[in-house]
Order: structure tokens, then sequence, then C-alpha cells
């Protein structure tokens, strides 16, 4: 399994109680429009994954972060940056 | 072509759906105000416990002479902002009155609480910079810092050890402002200012309060969070607003930095409005002076936040906080029991703010109450019967 199917992997699970839905969540899922979450709750998720990697995702970057594949992408350049899993 | 407001769809359809279970909760007409603590709202005397009127200082006669005087002297407004058209003796006059009563060197006026926050933010921090701001954050912070273009970093509410692992992992080397408030306004708790300042002294920041719940409320002196918590030396930076302890509109930032006076030439949410009008600036002038000179209403507020408060508590509600606060807000299990409780609080002749999800904490339903100093026990004791007969009615179900 490569690193980014890890990172997808763990994200799915750290993603699993906000999808009340229960879709199946693939890389191209929009966190927000596929999920049906509002802002404070991807701001919640995103909280989650920062302290899962130890890492800090700005929100400056959320903007412009809409699908898992995003995620994973961010989450991969910050622990380059230094951040430890 | 794509409508633009299409994406409103889901909203409209939520909005229909809380009208079908009532009145309009979230677009209530007060058809009379009677004071601070009274209005005729869809022709019945209801008690106001939703008005953040901290100080019931909205109906004092010396405010409303000033206001009046104002008016026939200055006219009813400044028609520009002070950059363009000069500023009023009267606003220098406020920010000096300001300035002593919050002992700190400079204070700017904004034109309301929402621009101090978008101001003092954006004029404060950069792209370069990096804002710190508590997760529960009024709505005018997340859009100040929004506005400073600097990186945000969310730190998770009141946890000053999560803010302490942030600040430890910190990649970049600009400037670092920490936000936090000295009441939150949905639950009503405040910040434990000692540990943040801990934090501040283990990694270096300058740190921001936004006191608009707070001021005139907290502290020996009134002056808020930073004065109850005997730290106001650790504390660079004050937000503040009128709307509230004031009973006017406007916000202020104020603080010791030799700089801070130049906020005024690079804050576009200063530079680019009106400035605040003539009246406004007269009752906010008169009402500062009375908050100095009358700290029994201050005393007042505090007796009448504790009755509601452990009214409330014996009553067996959920309430948003432990600490004894002016914000009571209670605990409702979903959306739908807490829209049928406004309703019959209402009918009942109690109006509270509702507050719903996505704009509360963590998801949570709630009944907010703001005490006022204006409350008589009488009416304080009334809002807790009321609330006790909607829970006899079966619509309150413990929150868990």
């Amino acid at each position: 399994m490569t690193a980014s199917a890890d990172t997808f992997t763990l994200l799915c699970q750290l993603l699993e109680p906000f999808n009340t839905a229960k879709i199946t969540l693939k890389p191209e899922t929009d966190i927000s429009g596929d999920l049906n979450i509002d802002s404070v709750s991807v701001m919640d998720f995103v909280m989650e994954v920062e302290d899962h990697f130890n890492i800090d995702i700005p929100l400056n970057v959320l903007s412009e972060t809409r699908s898992i594949a995003d995620l994973v992408k961010v989450v991969e350049d910050r622990l380059a940056k230094g951040g430890t899993q | 072509m794509t409508d633009l407001l299409e994406k409103y769809k889901a909203l409209a359809e939520r909005h229909e759906r809380m009208m079908s279970l009532g009145v309009n909760a979230v677009g209530l007409t007060n058809d009379r105000i009677l004071s601070p603590t009274r209005a005729i709202i869809a022709g019945r005397e209801t008690i106001l416990a939703g008005t953040n009127n901290y100080m019931g200082i909205t109906f004092e006669p010396d405010c409303i002479a000033a206001g009046q005087k104002a008016l026939e002297l200055y006219g009813t407004g400044t028609t520009g902002s002070r950059i363009a058209n000069g500023s009023y003796a009267m606003h220098r006059e406020l920010e000096r009155e300001l300035a002593l009563f919050l002992r700190r060197r400079h204070c700017i006026m904004f034109t309301t609480g929402y621009q101090a926050n978008l101001g003092m933010l954006a004029g404060l921090a950069g792209p370069k910079d990096t804002i710190y701001l508590d997760a529960d954050s009024h709505s005018s912070i997340y859009d100040g810092c929004t506005l400073s273009g600097a990186r945000l970093v969310r730190f998770r509410h009141n946890d000053a050890s999560d803010l302490d692992k942030r600040l430890a992992r910190a990649e970049d080397d600009g400037g670092r402002l920490v936000v936090l408030e000295g009441i939150y306004s949905m639950l009503g708790d405040r910040a434990p200012l000692a540990d943040f300042v801990e934090v501040k002294k283990k990694h270096g920041f300058q740190l921001l309060v936004d006191e608009a719940h707070s001021f005139g409320v907290l502290g020996e002196n009134g002056r808020g969070l930073a004065d109850e918590a005997g730290l106001e030396d650790d504390v660079d930076f004050i937000v503040g607003t009128f709307s509230k302890s004031i009973g006017a509109i406007g916000g202020f930032g104020a603080g010791n930095h030799a700089l801070f006076e130049m906020i005024r030439y690079a804050s576009r949410p200063y530079m680019f409005t009106a400035s605040p009008s003539p009246a406004t600036v007269a009752t906010s002038l008169a009402a500062v002076r009375k908050l100095k000179a009358e700290p029994e209403r201050r005393k007042r507020l505090a007796q009448n936040s504790a009755r509601l408060h452990n009214g409330f508590k014996a009553l067996g509600l959920t309430l948003g906080c432990d600490q004894v606060s002016p914000v009571v807000a209670v605990n409702c299990p979903d959306e739908v029991s807490t829209i049928a409780m406004w309703n019959a609080l209402l009918k009942a002749g109690v109006y509270v703010n509702i507050a719903l999800p996505p704009g509360t904490p963590a998801k949570q339903c709630l009944l907010r109450c703001s005490v006022s100093a204006a409350h008589t026990f009488e009416e304080i004791d009334r809002i807790i019967t009321l609330f006790g007969e909607v829970v006899a009615q079966g619509h309150y179900k413990q929150a868990v």
C-alpha cells in the first residue's frame, strides 16, 4: 500500500463520525458538499486530522481543499515539512 | 447561467420548517420597547431576557438627553469616514474617556462592534503573520482573521495546552497574535486567562482579548476579564463594543503600543466606512461615564446572574457553563424541541435568544438568556417560573 493510500485510509477513518449519511468515501468525495456537513464541522474534522498527524493545517489552506484527495495532499505536504505521525 | 441564489434553497427549506413550527424565531419584531427589560411583542407585554443589555442603560435620561443635544448641535450623521471627512471633537473625547477607563494609552473607535474586530485584526496582522484563534470565536473574529490575510491556526476552545502544542510546532517566524474572548457569547464561559498567559510567557506572542460581553461586566473596575483576573499588563490589545454594556452601537480597540495609532491609517474597516453618528457617540460617552460612576450596576448584574443561574440549576436544566455569567444558556436536546420551548416561552411572556447549529459550539441547541442589571428580582423569578412551566409541559428533555 502506498503512503497516499495509507493517508487516505486514515482520513476516511477520521471522517467516519462526520459521515452521518454513511456514503461510500472515495478520493474524489467532496468533504463538505457530498457529506453535507457545515463549515464548522469541517474545521472540527480537520482538528482531528491535525491531532492525529501532529501537524497544523491553517484555515487558509482549507478554502482550497475540497475533496479527500486534496486533503491527502495537504497532509502529506505538511508531514514532509516536519510533522510526525 | 447559474442562478446565484440557487445555493440558498436548502437554507430556505430550513427557514420554512422553522416557520411552520411557530413564529419566526430569528426574525422577531418588537412592536414597542417599554424599558431595558420589557417590550410589546405580538400584542403582549414581554420580559426581555435576550438583549445583551447588561447594564440596563438604554433608557437612562442623561444618556438620552446627551443624544438629543448632539442631534441638535451636530446633526443626524457624519456623512463620511474620519480619514476623509475628519473627526468630530466628540469622537476624540469618547476615545480619550475610554482610554482613561481602560487604563490604556490609546483607543480607536469603530462604527460597529463587528467592525472593531475586523479593523483590529486586519490592522494588527498581515500575510506574514499567524493568528491563533479559539475554535469558539465569534464570527467577527473569524472574518477579521480572514480579512487580515494572516495564516490562521485554530486551537481547541479554552484549551491553553492545545495552543501550547500548536505554538511548539509553529513553522514561520512572522508575528504571532493569539485571540481570546472575555466571555464567550453562546455559552457564557470565560477564557482561562492565567493559563494562556503562562503559554504566552513560554512562547512569546501578542495577545488580544475581545471583551465584547465582559466590558463593563467583569472585574473590580468593569474593565473586563483581564481586570477580573488581575492580568491587564499581560494583555496587549482589547476589543470591545458599545452595543452591549454601553447600550448604543459602535466598538473600540485599545492598547499601549507606541505604534497603535497607525492602525487608523492601515485598517480598512476603520478607513473606508462612515464614522459613528453624533447621537451614538454622545450616548456612548454618557454611558461610559455612568459605568465608571455607578459600580452598583455591575454588582446588581452579578446578583441577577447568580439568581437566574441557580434558579435554572434548581429546575434541573443543563447549562452552557458552570460559572455564573450574565449569559445563561440552556442546553436543549434538538432543534424541534428548542423551537417548541422558545415558542412556549414567548407565548408565556419571556423573550430569550434561540441559537442553533452551526452557529453554536459542538452543535448544541441553546435557549440563550442574557441578564440585565435592570431586571428586578421579580422579573428574574418570573423567567425561572416560566421556564419551569415549559419544562413541565414536556418540551424539555435534559440534553446529554
